[in-house]
């Protein structure tokens, strides 16, 4: 390092720093100002019956977003039971076989899948599932779904596992206890909080999406419990409305913002709480 | 530690069961009434169709989910066979219904207008020829100052702005009825871009759907583009007269489309009325179908759906014609009507006949 | 007895050990099937179209002309440009939380802040973007006397900038956590100053890491769809300006994937996602190499 002038360095120095504190402010306060933004012209729209009542018909007042309110938990209910066993079984088989070639492998494929855009994902749901079905439905959009929720899940899963000390493994082995049974009794319990919250996680990522969904839920004006048929989800609802003409639609729109929005949150918080209460610890 | 694990893990449970148990109620319903129909297509008619099936829905408790993904849509989902009906309003081509596994029958349920509608100061309404239009869409009259769109319209004191062409971006039967007229009165525009449902746009952007369009143009002052009458009425848009082939400028209205729509139609009801001979006929009207196999047993899972299906077209193009005018568009003339009951009742699931009447 | 217990343990891992390479083989074929559909829905396009399905600058449905590369420029141009915005603003934000206030509240609210962010759906970003981002926008246009479309490449790449912006910042703040207090310490003990410190150690150290953190944000921009699909303008020409309307691979796949008709436009668009495909798995994988790389360098 150049020895310069002390005092100029220093001055240097606390320019510096004042550039970062106003300039991270400034840049994180417009950010925040989407989000007033948004709660501000959406929550004129929220009252008991937009919770209820299903939409109206174009260009008439009122109506709700009870179809695609329900249709989304559906849709994170069916996604979850899809794909949180395998995910889990995969992280454990990650976390188990560290270094061979085919775990190298099957950890790569983990990574593409996590990087593998939402539209594609659709389009081969739709050459998977629907076409071959012959019908649009809420199952199509939920395996959609849990295709983005697998990678997820199953690489917390894995870090998670691998916190857990070797020793725990090999005394659990040691006092006779099958393999299955120490990976299931005690290996994985004690690392449940960190696999939950994976798991949370995915779910609040997966709750906004709307490409995979275009062309396999589809979108529904009923409120539909039949996983065989489509039905509608806020994001998809959010999507479809945001673009009409109608002054109605916009506000259900934006009043479908605030409350996925609030979803996601909420999820956010349960995973923190989660993995701040039951940290793994050892 | 672990019974709070636990409580979450039971309370989960307790919330999904909550779920079900309010299952049975509705799996009840489904068992003894509801009866869910899936059609997808145009967007054209998707105010007075969501109108209509939700009257519908009121009278008979059959939900009928109608997506309105454009018309492309529906005549590719038909094809693939993912829903019940489609909606078009653009007849399919002969090279289409070659492709389908089963003859596919159309059935017309209103009549509409193309309007091309624009965002000006004052809101004024225009007067357009065919030759303007073609320049337009074509990207050869660039501002709204332009001589010839000054000189149709010489009341009007227009901006000195550019003018933006919205179009649709996705496959349209709306695009293919203002193509179509474009494709009739300029010849420039029949070899350069040609008629479709989708089309290769010399300028412009696309919106999606008739809404996604007429949201676009409400947007951006100077814009310019082309979509269902009431898409312009209900928020409140201005229009423009067109200047049809017997040289008056007709104002699109159920009146100027109910004169174009008098015409001798085929048998299958495959026609185009745009650029109509008739002196009152507004030029940019069409006739919106709907699209069936002709033995549902192709892509309908039950007999019962299929009966539902075909019983809810008949209220269509009967009783649900009174939801046509308040929502500006044309109701079907009665030759229309016969037709397309004579094409109900011959339709079939599993080659036995649907309609007894 | 023991005999049997054995055996029972033995059959019971035993078939655990096989119910876990199956979940194993079972990810291997989902990513054999993904990639086996996408081909083979392509092939039609690739052997009609061969390399000029890329070079190709004519989307023409009607005359079944297809080229993507309106969609490739628009993508890559609307990706790099949001790279570009949101590098330095995430590189403050990573400085802030990693660097000057690694605790107490600044901290707290300022992670807080870009976790909100992260967490909100890019169909909330593109409403937003719509009814927000667009009229200003155009304002702007009107003022230099540009055509005022207000949606289009510029517009998205905004959008697609603050939604990458939570995302990069935390892939930075873990980066930059991994640099060896030793070394922070010992500039430090040599009379450095904060800044010297931050950019001569943390910064340099870090390089290959904050690179790969700019390289998984560019594969996440490139697939963004919907949010993208709403302020973009949806124009299938070359654009023209960045200012001017465009479309990007993964928005003309939504807006035209249900109504492809014909064989070959559908070909088409399954040869589009395939492209995607590839771009953001190599793009992604080569991220995770380098990340991979610095972490073990770091140890």
């Amino acid at each position: 390092m150049k020895a310069g002038n002390i005092s100029y360095r220093i001055v240097k120095d606390k320019i510096f720093k004042y550039f970062i504190i106003v300039a991270a402010i400034s840049s994180a306060l417009p950010l925040l100002f989407i989000l007033y933004y948004i709660v501000s012209n959406g929550i004129s729209a929220i009252s008991w019956g937009f919770f209820f009542e299903l939409p109206k018909p174009p260009g008439e007042i009122g109506g709700g977003i009870s179809n695609a309110l329900i249709g989304t938990i559906i849709l994170i209910v069916t996604s979850s039971a899809i794909a949180i066993p395998p995910a889990v079984l995969l992280g454990i088989y990650l976390s188990e076989s560290r270094n061979s070639m085919v775990s190298n492998l099957v950890r790569n494929a983990v990574e593409v899948m996590q990087g593998i855009p939402s539209i594609v994902v659709g389009i081969l749901v739709y050459a998977w599932v629907v076409e071959p079905s012959g019908s649009f439905s809420t199952l199509s959009g939920a395996i959609a779904l849990a295709i983005m929720m697998l990678p997820i899940i199953s690489k917390s899963t894995e870090e998670t596992l691998r916190m857990i000390p070797h020793y725990i493994l090999e005394a659990s082995l040691a006092l006779g206890v099958p393999y299955y049974k120490t990976i299931l009794r005690v290996i994985l319990p004690s690392g449940l909080s960190g696999i939950l919250t994976g798991i949370i996680i995915s779910i609040s990522r997966i709750a906004g999406e709307t490409a995979p969904l275009l062309f396999t839920a589809f979108g529904n004006p009923f409120i539909n419990w039949d996983i065989t048929e489509p039905s509608n989800s806020l994001p998809l609802l959010i999507f479809n409305y945001a673009g009409s003409p109608y002054k109605e639609w916009h506000a259900l729109a934006w009043g479908a913002s605030i409350v996925l929005i609030a979803i996601v949150l909420l999820l956010n918080i349960i995973s923190k709480i989660i993995s701040k209460k039951w940290e793994v610890k050892f | 530690m672990k019974h709070i694990l636990l409580i979450i893990i039971v309370s989960f449970f307790v919330f999904s069961c909550g779920h079900k148990s309010e299952h049975p109620e509705s799996e009840e319903k489904t068992q003894q009434e509801e009866i869910e129909i899936i059609g997808a297509g145009a967007t054209f008619p998707y105010p007075l169709y969501s109108k209509m099936f939700s009257s519908y829905h009121g009278l008979t408790e059959v939900k009928i989910n109608y997506q309105a993904i454009g018309s492309g849509g529906g005549i590719r989902q038909m094809l693939s066979k993912t829903v019940d009906f489609g909606a078009t309003d653009a007849f399919m081509n002969a090279e289409e219904l070659a492709k389908a596994d089963n003859s596919i029958v159309h059935i017309p349920t209103c009549l509409g207008a193309v309007v091309i509608s624009y965002n000006l100061p004052g809101k004024p309404n225009l007067k357009l020829s065919p030759e303007i239009i073609a320049d337009i869409f074509l990207g050869k009259i660039t501002k709204w100052t332009n001589k010839k769109i000054r000189g149709l319209n010489p009341d009007v004191d227009f901006p000195n702005q550019r003018i933006i062409v919205v179009h649709r971006s996705d496959g349209s039967g709306t695009s293919f009825i203002f193509s179509d007229y474009l494709s009739k009165v300029s010849s420039e525009w029949k070899q350069s871009v040609g008629r479709g449902k989708s089309l290769n746009w010399p300028v412009g952007l696309g919106g999606k759907g008739n809404q996604g369009v007429a949201g676009q143009i409400q947007q951006l002052p100077g814009s310019i583009g082309y979509f269902e009458l009431i898409y312009a009425s209900s928020n409140d848009m201005p229009v423009a007269s067109i200047l049809n082939k017997s040289g008056n400028f007709i104002s699109p209205g159920i009146e100027s489309v109910s004169f174009a729509a008098n015409v001798v139609l085929p048998a299958d009801t495959r026609v185009s009325v745009t650029d109509t001979d008739a002196p009152e006929g507004y030029p940019l009207s069409s006739f919106t179908w709907l699209i069936l196999y002709k033995d549902l047993k192709t892509n309908v899972k039950s007999r019962r759906k299929a009966e539902e299906l075909v019983n809810m077209i008949w209220w269509m193009i009967h009783r649900g014609q009174k939801y046509a005018e308040p929502l500006h568009y044309a109701p079907l003339p009665n030759e229309a009507v016969m037709i397309s009951e004579r094409i109900l009742r011959s339709l079939k699931y599993d080659g036995k006949v649907i309609l007894s009447k | 007895m023991i005999n049997k217990l054995a055996m029972n343990s033995f059959s019971g891992d035993q078939s655990f050990k096989f119910i876990l390479l199956s979940s194993a083989a079972f990810i291997l074929m989902l990513v054999a099937g993904i990639v086996i559909t996408l081909y083979y829905y392509s092939s039609l396009s690739l052997s009609t179209f061969g390399l000029e399905f890329i070079t190709g600058s004519t989307w023409d449905p009607v005359s079944g002309e297809y080229g993507i590369l309106p969609f490739l420029i628009g993508t890559l141009l609307t990706s790099i440009i949001a790279l570009v915005i949101s590098f330095p603003l995430s590189l403050i934000i990573t400085i802030f939380i990693g660097e000057y206030f690694t605790t107490g509240m600044p901290n707290t609210l300022m992670r807080g802040a870009v976790e909100l962010l992260a967490g909100i759906p890019s169909i909330i970003y593109g409403f937003w973007g719509l009814f927000v981002l667009v009229p200003i926008v155009r304002e702007f246009q009107i003022l230099f006397d540009i055509a005022p479309y207000g949606v289009g490449i510029f517009t998205s790449a905004i959008v697609l900038a603050i939604m990458i912006i939570p995302y990069s910042a935390s892939i930075g703040y873990e980066v930059i956590g991994l640099v060896p207090k030793e070394l922070k310490e010992a500039a430090y003990s040599l009379g450095a100053t904060r800044y010297e410190v931050i950019k001569n150690v943390t910064l340099s150290y870090s390089g290959s890491g904050i690179t790969a953190g700019v390289l998984l944000s560019f594969g996440r921009a490139l697939g963004e769809t919907m949010a993208v699909t709403m302020v973009i303008g949806n124009s299938n020409l070359l654009p023209g300006s960045i200012f001017g309307p465009g479309n990007t691979m993964a928005s003309l796949i939504a807006n035209e994937f249900t109504e492809a008709a014909n064989e070959l436009y559908l070909s088409a668009l399954f040869e589009t996602g395939l492209i995607l495909f590839i771009v953001t798995a190599v793009i992604n994988i080569l991220g995770k190499i380098i990340i991979k790389k610095f972490v073990s360098g770091t140890k």
